[in-house]
């Protein structure tokens, strides 16, 4: 029976010839993760381990990004533990402050991550990696644990959706809001314990960042992955960003899938999730007035250049309506530099917003832009539950950078058109 | 190995943040994060929980972030099982890991009302509704991640292999 691209790299990692959905197999991992949230956990079950070795120094990737800058005594605590734990084992890709960014972004960005890899993470979103024809998946401290002691992790090989994705999306479209309607379309559980493979003509039309969207919100379907082919924009990129060496992984013409969707993406219109669901989704053009005070553009979803670089094509030349507060964080030191070097965050800041430092801060309610009751944030973060970004009574609505940046003019939910963009 | 307790009740799609909101996740402490345990959505349930009670929610419970100390929180809290229609897989994974016992079954889900006392057979999958005389057939666990139960979590069961 024919294998999909999910199950040709865990097949590939298990020393398989072939699996199949449901099997239960033991993979040798090329890289694993962790944050300061969740690898100060593993590094306590690591140490219940009578083995106190990591499995190999380099496919280590340790980043202080979810509470840093350090935000209270106890997040400095957690990032210290980390620290010292990257300072005792010699972790190669240990990222400090100043060269760290936000993980999803940093990773492929510093070339950690390529085609035909299989990547572990104590944080849901890394199924990002996905958009390099990766196999990348989200898991817990225990397991990132047992991940750096032993170098392996066990799975349950996943049954999989094909999406196929045809034309051209049109002007202020982008892969947030293709995948907002597809999460709309088969709901937060949609794909549970399933692959997402997305393929198509409309793929080409498709930057990395796009790709690395589409990717990272897998997880707000419930995927255990989501993953697209390797085609030259996805070389190109590997040869721009990393030396290690990559295998690209077709899946069989055979192969099985749970159910197929064709999406023509010349039909996606801007789409905003309301609360508190990613599935709640309307098109910005059926939104009634809906007033905001805070607006929020970065992080592992839409923190990438093109991101910014859309907002800033908005934002230029115009003002963030009086009352407004507008929070833009680069997801990268070097993201934040070109933004810096192209112009971007000047534009940003005359608008009147302010441009932080990379942290996943304000979309988990950490810090740098916590909610109080009865406020509304627009974001192009990933996940608006209860209390996500602050007090529980106070409300997330998820969109694309484009709708972000127009909604901080217009002090409302608002599409680029109404600027007459 | 059996659970029997009272039941706590939620609806569907329970997600990380409201099991333990991130603005405590500056620490790992089992015992500070029991005392935040579903605050958003039930902020008597730490007060009201006794040790060996059972949750039981609807579909995709656990949804949302990786963060273990979602599953941390539940099991320091006192919950012996979590009983639902569905299951979010990092959350899955994560009890087993931990070794929160969890079952999945869509009737125990539908049927199972709060305050109903329930027994749990973990080996079987069988779930009792002592107060309303019922019993549900809940999935089985394949035989490896009974071990990981049986050994109380993967680092065990690494250390014993």
């Amino acid at each position: 029976m024919g294998m999909t691209m999910t199950q040709k790299i865990l097949a590939a990692h298990a020393g398989l010839e072939q699996v199949s959905a449901g099997q239960l197999i033991e993979v040798n991992l090329d890289l694993v993760l962790g944050n300061d949230i969740t690898a100060p956990v593993a590094i306590k079950e690591m140490e219940k381990l009578n083995s106190k070795k990591v499995f190999d120094k380099d496919k280590i990737a340790l980043v202080p990004d979810h509470f840093t800058p350090n935000k209270d005594i106890k997040s400095a605590q957690n990032c210290k533990c980390m620290r010292d734990f990257a300072m005792e084992h010699d972790i190669t890709n240990y990222f400090e402050i100043g060269e760290m960014g936000i993980e999803h972004a940093l990773l492929p960005e510093k070339g950690l991550v390529v085609a035909g890899d299989l990547v572990i993470g104590a944080d849901s979103h890394t199924c990002t990696y996905g958009a390099l024809g990766a196999f990348s998946t989200g898991v817990g401290s225990t397991d990132m644990a047992a991940g750096m002691a032993t170098g392996q992790a066990w799975f349950k090989v996943p049954s999989a959706i094909r999406f196929i994705l045809t034309g051209r999306p049109s002007k202020w479209v982008s892969g947030k809001d293709i995948i907002l309607h597809i999460i709309g379309m088969i709901g937060v559980d949609g794909a549970r314990y399933k692959s997402m493979e997305f393929v198509g003509d409309g793929i080409e039309y498709l930057g990395m960042d796009d790709r690395f969207t589409i990717a990272n919100m897998a997880i707000e379907a419930g995927a255990k992955n989501g993953i697209f082919p390797v085609d030259e924009k996805t070389i190109s990129y590997m040869d721009e960003h990393s030396t290690k060496p990559y295998t690209i992984y077709k899946a069989d013409e055979d192969a099985v899938y749970d159910s197929i969707y064709e999406i023509d993406l010349s039909a996606i219109k801007p789409t905003v999730a309301f609360p508190h669901l990613p599935e709640n989704t309307y098109t910005v053009d059926n939104i009634e007035d809906i007033k905001i005070d805070q607006v929020v553009i970065g992080s592992c979803t839409n923190g990438r250049l093109d991101d910014l670089r859309i907002a800033a094509k908005v934002l230029e030349g115009r003002k963030v309506a009086k009352g407004i507060r507008v929070i833009i964080f680069p997801a990268t030191q070097k993201i934040y530099l070109q933004a810096l070097e192209e112009g971007l965050l000047s534009t940003f800041i005359k608008a009147g917003a302010v441009v932080s430092t990379p942290t996943c801060g304000p979309c988990l309610g950490g810090h740098m832009g916590v909610l109080a009751e009865g406020e509304r944030a627009v974001s192009t973060t990933n996940r608006n539950f209860v209390g996500r970004m602050g007090h529980i009574e106070s409300e997330i609505y998820l969109a694309s950078p484009a709708v972000a940046a127009a909604s901080a003019v217009t002090g409302r939910i608002s599409s680029p058109e109404e600027l007459g963009l | 190995m059996k659970a029997k307790g009272l039941v706590h009740r939620y609806g569907d799609n329970v997600d990380t943040d409201v099991i333990i909101p991130a603005r405590y996740l500056n620490t790992s402490n089992p015992k500070e994060l029991a005392e935040k345990c579903m605050i958003d959505i039930d902020k008597d349930f730490v007060s009201r929980v006794k040790p060996g009670d059972i949750m039981v929610a609807g579909k995709n419970f656990g949804c949302g972030s990786s963060r273990e100390h979602a599953p941390i929180a539940i099991k320091a809290a006192g919950i012996s099982c979590v009983i639902a229609d569905s299951f979010a897989r990092i959350f899955y994974r994560n009890s087993i890991n931990i070794g929160l016992p969890i079952v999945e079954c869509e009737e125990a889900s539908r049927d199972i009302e709060a305050g109903d006392e329930v027994e749990v057979d973990f080996d079987s999958g069988r779930i009792r509704n002592l107060t309303k005389k019922r019993e549900y057939q809940g999935h089985a666990f394949p035989e490896f991640m009974q071990r990981i139960i049986k050994a109380e979590g993967l680092i065990n069961y690494i250390k014993q292999k």
